[in-house]
């Protein structure tokens, strides 16, 4: 039997750092969007693999809520040092200042719809052609629909029923002055392929996706993170924990889950035996049926 | 079989409402265990709410706002799951002729499709369809699945009839590796487990089947290309000199030392050394993304291929094509395209539609030339510089194309070079 083929993981690879060179040759002006979850840092992991020797040849692109994990900055920040690249970031908090967007209030309120007008505004004052994300097909049933190379309007929005067919390995760049394109070199992944990957390459991850005692409340089904920013509800028990956290989003909405997993192995273990979806504990989902395919429309990651 | 541990296989589903395909497909998650608790939940209650009696196992291939509310799929979904033995991605397609764009961009990287067929209905126009469709895009290996054999009394007789109905259709069409399997997709009967009920079927379960086939020999690697994507020359004292053309791999196998030449200049060289970050390699194949060096400083840009001295693809600017169209605009003769083969973008003119083929008879029809959308002709397209093309049948990678119109820029058909 042959023996050239390659394994799922090294395909996903392959594929993945075809998408960034594509990028590279077909774009001006492009930049990676990074929140300092595990997928973008998956991207820029990736985006280095396709470059070597030369140095990744695009900024990263952050889109601050201004309710960060302060690990995420910081991991953010080294990593940025570490790489040679220029960081552009996008403020929700300036954007709520100077009145482009208005705050959610109550218990529940988030900013993470907040961020798509910070993300339009961010794109079109750097004249950004591309944005590369770290969406993957297998995260909801609208993001299923998505194509590699995904075309926006000069609204930035995106029109899930008029799709660009993407056939092969060939990928259709062309746009319009003011349209831009959204492109994700990971839609073939799923978290566990994700994982699988940041153990097999050793990628450094933050701390927060390692089991550590946390401060925490029981909201929505998932325990959240006591922190400065978090709405206050009366009497409300804070209990400490040892948890982990699936994906990092803000802080006010991103649930932990209870685990002992403090390392990538015992990571990997506990995701395959995992039995509820990573956005699951992501309540920016819950709101309603079609909350993602809403968002996306209008402009989101 | 450990060599095909860990191998990524695609498949491609097509299928009309009342088939059962998001059946089938909700039956493959599940019994595999791929559905997660929240997901199941959230199923649970939509089913009550329609008022199902049982879990409609439909509801879990549900896509954007519009399918939900028609009930049917429209664009192509993506969908994953593990097993020990492989990672499956399913591009789940409707089945509809006026979907036909959506099955041919599914069916493009399908290394398997599947194709199911009523035990009530037999072979219909449909199956026609997807089989042409399967063929036209040369998916290795065809999975027939006879499905809602619960609905015929698990008789062992109108499935053999059925397999002859389509042994018949498929002589007629280049489909190498058929395979038949009588399923329930509703009941589960040889989806994951084997069937109680059909004791008379003596072959694997579908899924089993799925994890065995053999893909690793699907891809052409005698043919050695590489169309360069782009020149990496870093600009840091540690890499003054490098100079990597990087590319991912379309077919066969390239190692260090080997005698190259590049189109469609026709220089040639020698590869120095080959590396995927900072792991030197002795030999690289499809469908691998590195990064080469030659020995003489020559000039390479994107859009040129290299090869092996001794094989080459044809270098030429006339092609002749197997071109479907997925434009709510009729094709313009004589307009001008941008046509998009490899890393390749070149201007083309369509020149000449010799005949359209009718999808659902798979006849040809000589009197219509017009390519309006979901059309599959046979058609005749020069460019503007030359191409270096494989027949697709050698070698889907390049062998393909799109075209782009240029005043919208959308994507406008897709070929298979003859």
């Amino acid at each position: 039997m042959s023996k050239y083929f390659l394994n799922y993981l090294d395909e996903l690879e392959s594929e993945a750092i075809f998408v960034f060179r594509e990028v590279y040759a077909q774009f001006r002006n492009p930049v990676i969007l990074f929140s300092g979850g595990k997928d973008s840092i998956l991207l820029t992991h990736l985006a280095k693999k396709a470059f070597f020797p030369s140095k990744i040849p695009f900024s990263l692109m952050h889109i601050d809520t201004g309710h960060n994990f302060p690990e995420t900055i910081q991991f953010r920040d080294d990593l940025v040092k570490e790489l040679g690249v220029d960081l552009l970031v996008g403020s929700v908090q300036e954007a709520i200042e100077d009145g482009r967007v208005l705050e959610e209030k109550g218990k529940n309120a988030t900013r993470n719809s907040l961020q798509i007008t910070t993300l339009l505004d961010a794109i079109e004052d750097n004249k950004i052609d591309c944005a590369i994300g770290g969406g993957r097909r297998d995260e909801e049933k609208a993001r299923a629909k998505e194509r590699f190379f995904s075309h926006r309007d000069e609204f930035g929005q995106w029109t899930p029923k008029n799709q660009r067919p993407e056939l092969w390995n060939l990928f259709n760049g062309k746009m319009r002055q003011g349209e831009h394109f959204r492109v994700f070199p990971i839609s073939n992944w799923t978290e566990m392929d994700v994982w699988n990957y940041i153990k097999r390459e050793n990628i450094a991850i933050p701390s927060l996706y390692f089991a550590h005692e946390r401060k925490v409340v029981w909201r929505s089904d998932s325990w959240i993170p006591v922190s400065e920013y978090l709405p206050k509800i009366e009497n409300e028990q804070v209990f400490t924990k040892k948890i982990r956290f699936r994906t990092l989003g803000d802080i006010t909405i991103t649930g932990g889950i209870e685990s002992d997993a403090d390392t990538l192995s015992k990571i990997v273990d506990e995701v395959s035996s995992m039995r509820e979806t990573e956005r699951g504990n992501r309540s920016d989902d819950k709101r309603s049926e079609t909350a993602m395919e809403d968002r996306k429309k209008q402009g989101y990651f | 079989m450990k060599i095909d541990k860990n191998q990524l296989l695609r498949f491609t589903t097509a299928g009309s409402v009342d088939d059962g395909k998001s059946t089938l497909i909700g039956r493959l998650l599940y019994d595999s265990k791929s559905i997660f608790e929240d997901q199941l939940d959230a199923i649970e209650k939509t089913s009550k709410r329609k008022g199902h009696e049982t879990v409609d196992l439909a509801l879990f291939t549900d896509g954007l706002k519009d399918e939900r509310e028609q009930g049917i799929t429209i664009d192509v979904a993506y969908r994953y799951f593990t097993t020990p033995k492989r990672k499956f991605i399913i591009a789940d397609t409707p089945g509809h002729i006026q979907y036909t764009r959506n099955m041919v961009t599914g069916a493009s990287t399908a290394n398997v499709a599947l194709i199911l067929i009523d035990a009530r209905k037999g072979v219909i126009e449909q199956t026609k369809r997807h089989s042409y469709i399967a063929s036209l895009l040369q998916i290795s290996h065809v999975i027939v699945c006879v499905n809602k054999m619960d609905l015929v009394d698990y008789k062992e007789d109108v499935f053999n009839s059925i397999v002859h109905q389509y042994e018949d259709l498929s002589s007629k069409m280049m489909i190498k590796d058929v395979r038949y399997i009588p399923i329930s997709a509703l009941e589960g009967d040889n989806v994951v487990h084997r069937s109680e009920n059909m004791k008379w079927y003596q072959n694997a379960p579908l899924l089993h089947t799925l994890e065995t086939v053999h893909i690793s020999s699907d891809n052409n690697m005698i043919d050695a290309r590489f169309p360069v994507q782009t020149v990496l020359r870093p600009q840091n004292d540690e890499h003054r000199d490098y100079r990597g053309y990087v590319g991912r791999i379309s077919s066969g196998i390239f190692r260090v030392g080997d005698k190259i030449k590049v189109l469609p200049s026709g220089f040639t060289s020698t590869i120095k050394s080959m590396n995927i970050h900072d792991k030197q390699l002795e030999e690289a194949f499809s469908e691998m993304s590195v990064a080469m060096t030659l020995e003489d400083e020559i000039d390479v840009s994107r859009g040129d291929m290299l090869v092996k001295v001794n094989n080459s693809p044809e270098v030429t600017q006339d092609i002749t094509a197997m071109l479907c169209w997925f434009n709510e605009e009729n094709a313009r003769p004589r307009a001008k395209y941008i046509l998009k083969h490899t890393t390749n973008d070149q201007k083309a003119i369509i020149k000449e539609v010799l005949y359209k083929v009718d999808v659902n008879t798979i006849k040809r029809l000589e009197d219509d030339k017009e390519l309006s959308m979901n059309d599959i002709c046979k058609v005749k397209i020069r460019t503007t510089a030359p191409l270096m093309v494989d027949e697709y049948i050698q070698n889907r990678n390049t062998g393909s194309f799109v075209l782009i119109d240029e005043a919208t820029n959308e994507t406008v058909g897709a070929g298979m070079i003859m």
